[in-house]
Formats: C-alpha cells, sequence, structure tokens
C-alpha cells in the first residue's frame, strides 16, 4: 500500500442541511481534494425521528446541501459520503434521503454510481444475538429482553469503517449510509490506504462537526490533511481560524470522556496527542494512537412508542400559592387521579397514564439537579404533560386536569379561587405520538459486515429529458 | 473570584441519549491554571452543588485544550417524560457561582 502521498478530505458541514458555504467549498476544492464526506444525523435531536420514522431537518435545507456535495463530487470526480441519513439512519430514514438524490440526480443530469447501505437491524436476527449473549449493555444499563426488542419501533446498528470500505473498493461515487459513526465517515478510506489509524480516526473526530472546530463557529468549510505522521486542519472561510486550544477543546464536545472514544474496531487515545500551530489558521496534530479491541461491537439504538401527549400551558402570579406550590401541586394530582378515576373508571388505570408539571421558574429546566430552589419567584409558569396509550385519553386526562389546576382551594383565601392562568382556549394541546430511547447497548456481530445491507443503484440524469 | 468570571466559556450538553457533559474552557494558561490548582472543582464539590452521587461524577483536566470537564449520567434519559432539557444545555449554571480562590 503507498501512502507516500497525504490524503485530503473536505467536511462542507457540521451535518447535511446545516447550510453549506458554497464559496468555500468551492475555494477548498481549487486544491487537490481526495473526497468529501459528511453526517446527516444525531440522536440529540431526540427519540421521536428514529420512532416515527421521519426526519429532523427540513427536505429542502437537505437537497441544497446534496446537491452542493453532489455536484462538487462529480466535478472533482472524488467520492462523497454521507452517514445517518435522515436524522436517524433508518432504512425509511435512507429511503427519504434517496428520493432527494434521484431528484438532483435528475435535476443536474449526474452520472451516480450510488452504494446505499441499510443499517436498520431485524428484530429475529437481534433477538437470536441477545439468546447467545452477543448483546450486552453500556453504562447506565437499561433492561432488554426479546419483548423490549420486538416492542421497539425501530433498532438501527451504528456502523464503523467496514461497509464504507467496501461500497468505496466497489467503485461507489456516493455512499449514502443509514446510522454511522461520524468519524469513520472520514476515517474509512484513509485507514482503507494504510495510513495511521489514530491519525485517521483522530481527523475524522475533528473534523465531523464542521466549523464548530473552530475558534468561533461560523459559515465556512473544513480541510483535513493525513500523512504518515500528522493531520493538518484548516478551514475555508472568511474570519475563521483553528487554534491549537481550539482543536483540542473540540475532543470534550459531546462525550463523555474527552480522551478514550471507543468505535466499532477499537478505541481512539488522544491522551498523547499533540496540537500546534503551523499559520494563523491551520493546526498539526500528532500522536494520536488507536488500539485495536478484542471484540468486534455495533452499537445499538432504539426507540419504543412512551404513549401520545397532551399538554396545557399556563402560569401562577398567587404568592400564596407558589409559597407553597410543591404541596398545591400534589394535593391537585390527587384530586385529578379521584377525577379520572370517576369520570374513565376502568379505562384510565391510573398507572397506565402519567402526569408531569414542568415549574417554570422553580425547576423546570434542571428538575432534580437545581440547587436553587429556595428563592422563589414572582411568578411561575407550568407546562401540564399528560401522556397516555391513546391520543383520545391523553386528551381527556389534560382536559380533565384544568378544572382542579384553575380552582383547588387553599386556606390562605376563604371562597373560591382561581389559581391558575390558562394561556389558551381551548386549553388543551394534543401533541401526537411521543418516544423513548429504549437501548443503550453493543451488538457483537461475527463480521463487521453482517449487521449492514450494501445495494447499488447506478443513478444517471444524463439520459433523462 | 466566580468561575463565570474566569472561565471563557462554561457549558453543558447530552453525549448521546443517557449522559450529560460540562466543559469549563478557559482562553488562556495562567487562568486554566488558576482554577486547576484551586481545588475548587472536584468531583466532591461537583456532586455537593448537583445534589448528585458522587461515585457516579467523571472529573477531566484537559491541559492541551486548557479545559476541565464533568461527565454524568442523565438524571432523566433525554425526551423521556419529565425531561425538560432535551440537549442538555443548560444544566452547567449552577458552576458559574463556583467561588475561586
Amino acid at each position: 500500500m503507498s501512502n507516500n502521498c497525504p490524503i485530503r478530505f473536505i467536511a462542507p458541514v457540521g451535518s447535511v442541511g446545516g447550510g453549506i458555504n458554497a464559496a468555500a467549498l468551492d475555494e477548498a476544492l481549487a486544491q487537490p481534494t481526495d473526497f468529501i464526506a459528511c453526517d446527516a444525523g444525531t440522536t440529540d435531536a431526540g427519540p421521536f425521528s428514529l420512532g416515527m420514522g421521519i426526519p429532523a431537518f427540513p427536505r429542502e435545507a437537505v437537497k441544497r446541501d446534496l446537491s452542493l456535495m453532489l455536484r462538487a463530487g462529480r466535478k472533482a470526480n472524488i467520492p462523497v459520503i454521507v452517514g445517518s441519513a435522515g436524522t436517524a439512519g433508518g432504512d425509511v430514514h435512507v429511503d427519504s434521503v434517496l428520493e432527494i438524490v434521484r431528484e438532483i440526480v435528475a435535476e443536474h443530469k449526474l452520472k451516480l454510481r450510488t452504494a446505499v447501505i441499510y443499517a436498520e437491524q431485524d428484530k429475529a436476527y437481534l433477538k437470536r444475538l441477545l439468546h447467545q449473549n452477543r448483546i450486552l449493555p453500556l453504562d447506565p444499563a437499561l433492561p432488554i429482553s426479546n419483548s423490549i426488542i420486538d416492542g421497539s419501533s425501530r433498532i438501527v446498528g451504528m456502523m464503523g469503517v467496514e461497509p464504507l470500505q467496501q461500497a468505496i473498493g466497489d467503485g461507489a461515487d456516493f455512499v449514502l449510509a443509514g446510522r454511522c459513526s461520524d468519524s469513520a465517515l472520514f476515517a474509512a478510506i484513509p485507514v482503507m490506504r494504510g495510513f495511521p489509524p489514530g491519525l485517521a480516526w483522530h481527523a475524522g473526530k475533528v473534523s465531523e462537526c464542521g466549523t464548530l472546530v473552530c475558534e468561533t463557529l461560523g459559515k465556512g468549510v473544513i480541510s483535513t490533511t493525513v500523512s504518515c505522521e500528522q493531520i493538518a486542519i484548516r478551514p475555508y472561510g472568511n474570519g475563521l481560524r483553528c487554534t491549537p486550544q481550539s482543536v483540542a477543546a473540540h475532543g470534550l464536545y459531546e462525550n463523555a470522556d474527552p480522551f478514550l472514544h471507543r468505535e466499532c474496531s477499537g478505541t481512539l487515545d488522544l491522551r498523547n496527542a499533540t496540537f500546534e500551530a503551523v499559520d494563523d489558521v491551520t493546526v498539526r496534530i500528532r500522536g494520536t494512537e488507536f488500539f485495536s479491541e478484542p471484540a468486534y461491537t455495533v452499537k445499538l439504538e432504539g426507540a419504543e412508542l412512551a404513549g401520545y401527549q397532551s399538554i396545557i400551558v399556563g402560569g401562577i402570579r398567587d404568592p400564596y400559592v407558589i409559597r407553597q406550590l410543591d404541596s398545591w401541586l400534589a394535593s391537585v394530582r390527587n384530586y385529578i387521579d379521584d377525577v379520572v378515576s370517576r369520570v374513565l373508571d376502568d379505562k384510565a388505570d391510573k398507572n397506565s397514564y402519567n402526569l408531569v408539571f414542568h415549574t417554570y421558574g422553580i425547576n423546570a429546566v434542571m428538575g432534580k439537579l437545581e440547587p436553587e430552589v429556595k428563592n422563589l419567584p414572582h411568578e411561575v409558569g407550568i407546562v401540564l404533560e399528560a401522556t397516555a396509550p391513546t391520543q383520545d385519553m391523553a386528551h381527556k386526562l389534560a382536559e380533565l386536569s384544568r378544572q382542579p389546576l384553575l380552582h383547588y382551594p387553599i386556606k390562605e383565601w376563604a371562597g373560591s379561587i382561581t389559581a391558575f392562568a390558562c394561556l389558551h382556549n381551548p386549553a388543551v394541546i394534543d401533541r401526537g405520538p411521543v418516544y423513548r430511547f429504549n437501548l443503550n447497548h453493543v451488538a457483537l456481530p461475527s463480521t463487521p459486515l453482517e449487521m449492514f445491507r450494501i445495494h447499488f443503484e447506478d443513478l444517471d440524469g444524463s439520459t433523462q429529458s | 473570584m466566580k468561575l463565570a468570571d474566569i472561565a471563557a466559556l462554561i457549558r453543558s450538553k447530552n453525549a448521546g441519549p443517557f449522559t450529560l457533559t460540562f466543559d469549563i474552557m478557559f482562553a488562556d494558561q495562567a487562568s486554566y491554571d488558576r482554577v486547576k490548582n484551586s481545588g475548587a472543582l472536584t468531583q466532591a464539590s461537583f456532586a455537593k452543588l448537583y445534589g448528585y452521587p458522587e461515585d457516579k461524577v467523571r472529573f477531566f483536566q484537559c491541559d492541551n485544550a486548557l479545559a476541565l470537564k464533568f461527565s454524568i449520567p442523565r438524571p432523566l434519559t433525554q425526551g423521556a417524560p419529565g425531561d425538560g432539557d432535551m440537549h442538555g444545555g443548560q444544566q452547567f449554571v449552577p458552576l458559574m457561582n463556583v467561588e475561586i480562590r
């Protein structure tokens, strides 16, 4: 394997749909480039995308960025790699992005040998792995069983470099992958070409969020060059710069451990990494290591339906109520439970629904972590959240909660009070289905490719009118 | 002096759906060293500040990034009923008032 020449790639934006700076992309591509890569997903949006099967980003924004990347890739005749398609990277998400790709190919008369890699997991396969003790919990450990697998709306596996390398090796111009490690999108080709895995993976790690690695966030693209000895990373875009501190600090972002990052095939170790300024905007990284792990592990992400939700929004201004808010809300809740069991009787077992009062001004933002609970505000915002097995029941729960919230008495006032300022009429807002993440596990497949399905499609827009 | 007056950035964020992470970043070596050597930020001080079990708190000193970092399991999984901060972005605030001598 020859790697005397360094390899250079472009990270055009932190996430497909984030808004590529087209001028900066052009400027970066004026230098020889080996590939373009970008992720299109995250769990950070919440469990809804995975559970419901719909993307969390507007289609138009995704199409604009994909179009810029695909046209740039064809113009330079280099591969483009996109992973975690459609936010959650399930099959339905990948297919929704593939449909956008077909439109771009037709509109711009592109020829595109496309590899589509599906990452959604077959439940029967996962149950077999579970039976063989080949699904292991991560920390914090969540329960797992056949019924939890069966009850999931959707489960994806987070792929490593190997399926991407297979696709590139088979001649793909464009790889559209389901759920994928962000760093793997950038590490796949450098690792395949024999560059040191520590540098290849670290190059991916520092590049995957686009210009977030810069001193100040701005509109631009990241250019990263990997050789046998070092990584050089720099931005293109007005006023943007990478500094040793900004690049080192990026190792902290959204990671529990700033030094050790687990990937499917091993662990990226930043403990001996050094960061030096090359010029005003470029940083050199050396010394990063990568250790192979004995077991190849694929992280699983699953979501299950938590129920349907309805909410009421309002506020309280009365200081007598605010100073006893906890006990007052507990009494209101008991009263609601009584009303619900009386009115909905056997349809509403107390364990089948969930009422939460978010008390803005007290501890709605921090919950149990809030240390400042002694200082009472003059006004408290309240969101009542009712979650139940059906939308109809969630709606009725919220409706039945309104009167107790309005009128539940306090001893300081004689006579009937109205303690709750409702924001809306009708007061109840139906939120539809809500999901929860239900897996924090890794699977141990027998091969790195076993959990992922690769399909090739030769898309050709040049023959269409 | 308060930590907020010395740090360039104090932030919190999800690190996946099950973990919260807190980054305290500094603009220069002197500020970083001052806070690092003050002993004001430890697993124990964080646990006390947030009312959180100390053995679940992880603490990191990142010399080349001029940054200190805590990570804890999320009290509620991201998006679970009752979770009030989907991205975990507003959990850092109590750190602002930590007194640095």
